[in-house]
């Protein structure tokens, strides 16, 4: 459904210090990155922070900054992915739930911003506005939280209206960064159970997360991510007991990192570090 | 030793967060605290760390009640690193407000020499909570309040910092309450956890 083709990313960036300070020089976010997202499917992408994984949802829905360097192909559904089909179907055929729950307009309540969605994506407005009511419902938002403000709502409902409005858009592919952080796990199983239902819907849904014990239970494949490059793609039974069916050190010392565990550093992923430093 | 005496709290009249809380916090103790968003954990971190003032009951250390200035011997750690730093400061600033780590304990945070001159926002929510955590174990600090502060991290990263907070703790007696919703993490750092429901603490 969407492939990724060695795609490269590079960001500029300014020295500090005094040598050269006004050379631009640049900095390779994502290094030859290939990767298949298949319909019905949670895809979850883990990776430590500055991995590159909200960059790579950013490239994916062409919202990069403008200084992007990119190299490499998108295709989605067959076709190569450009600007241009970016835009035409951003909102409609491709949705993106922002990890900054500040991506809600604060002056407009919540009903109001997903029919806008729900508009956008080329809806009628009448349609839209009971369409809008219907979702919210669909995510356990009363008929308080609908007529709320950004402000007005709690982090988990948040997350909910951002889903909700992903959801109204009847996107195909659904990219959800970081949707768990900083909810409880009562609020987080709801967030992470309306991603399932997307995928079982027939839709592609990619899950970037740092959180890979939670991610686990609801992916399909789980890809893992570090310094711009993929590591490894797995499917999401290969993590448990010692990670032995997991091939490369790193997602294997990322797994047994885990509190429920080992919660050790194994002296691979030492190793690696003190390497990678170097 | 830290002690809450039934400690009551509320933002507003009819609504109690805290009801009659009673908590001992010996050096060198870990220990874990859970409960449902909204149930009152950082309330009761902050009423700890004197960030609150209790409507009823009274927080003491060593029997007298926190000092109102200089450096606060309970530290509270918070959850968004970000929002507990001055943005117009640079980490050297940020880092040294209150006393200098040495090398060795900046390598064991994994503080590197190089975000010393940049400021708060080029740096990851990973690495500024390294930072602020490391701000917090100056030389009169006794006690630390640890208020969700991997949950933004990776595993690896997340292990990590509490290894590093362990080794100093140990080295310096610190008590230190965590608070998470991670049981599995509470149950891996402290050998006593509580619960917090209904503005009631229970064994956990």
């Amino acid at each position: 459904m969407l492939t990724i083709d060695r795609l490269t990313l590079q960001l500029p960036y300014y020295a500090d210090g005094y040598t050269a300070w006004w050379k631009r020089r640049w900095a390779t976010c994502l290094d030859a990155f290939s990767l298949t997202f298949s319909p019905g499917e949670v895809h979850a992408v883990v990776g430590a922070s500055g991995a590159g994984k909200s960059l790579l949802a950013y490239a994916i829905m062409g919202l990069l900054p403008t200084p992007a360097r990119l190299n490499g192909q998108l295709y989605y559904q067959g076709k190569p992915l450009d600007a241009s089909r970016q835009r035409r179907l951003r909102g409609r055929e491709l949705a993106l739930i922002p990890q900054s729950l500040s991506a809600l307009d604060p002056l407009v309540r919540t009903q109001r911003q997903v029919a806008w969605a729900a508009q956008r994506a080329g809806q009628p407005s009448a349609h839209a506005w009971h369409a809008s009511q219907q979702a919210l419902t669909h995510y356990q938002l009363d008929a308080r939280a609908q007529q709320a403000y950004a402000h007005e709502l709690s982090g988990g409902m948040a997350r909910r209206v951002l889903t909700a409005m992903a959801h109204v858009s009847q996107a195909r592919l659904v990219i959800a960064d970081e949707p768990s952080v900083g909810l409880d796990p009562h609020q987080r199983q709801r967030v992470l159970g309306a991603l399932r239902e997307l995928a079982d819907q027939g839709k592609t849904v990619i899950l970037i997360t740092h959180d890979l014990r939670h991610a686990l239970p609801i992916a399909d494949h789980v890809t893992i991510m570090r310094g711009g490059k993929l590591i490894e793609t797995a499917p999401s039974s290969a993590f448990q007991g010692s990670g032995a069916a997991l091939t490369s050190a790193y997602s294997q010392a990322l797994w047994l990192a885990l509190p429920d565990n080992a919660f050790a550093t194994t002296t691979i992923s030492r190793r690696e570090q003190e390497t990678n430093v170097a | 030793m830290l002690n809450a005496h039934r400690l009551g709290f509320r933002f507003s009249p009819d609504t109690p967060i805290l009801e009659d809380i009673s908590l001992t916090l010996k050096a060198g103790q870990w220990l874990g605290l859970s409960g449902d968003s909204g149930a009152g954990k950082s309330t009761l971190g902050k009423l700890l760390a004197g960030y609150l003032m209790p409507q009823t009951g009274y927080v003491t250390l060593e029997g007298a009640a926190l000092p109102k200035n200089g450096v606060q011997p309970v530290q509270w750690l918070p959850q968004s690193p970000e929002l507990a730093v001055n943005p117009r400061w640079r980490v050297a600033k940020i880092l040294r407000e209150a006393w200098t780590p040495s090398d060795a304990q900046c390598q064991a945070f994994g503080v590197k020499p190089k975000w010393l001159s940049r400021f708060p926002q080029s740096l990851s929510g990973g690495e500024l909570q390294r930072v602020c955590v490391l701000r917090a174990l100056a030389p009169e600090v006794r006690f630390l309040v640890a208020d969700e502060i991997s949950t933004m991290l990776d595993p690896i990263t997340q292990l990590e910092l509490w290894q590093a907070l362990k080794q100093e703790a140990q080295l310096r007696q610190l008590g230190v309450l965590v608070i998470s919703h991670d049981t599995a993490l509470l149950e891996r750092l402290c050998p006593q956890r509580l619960h917090l429901s209904g503005g009631q603490l229970k064994p956990y």
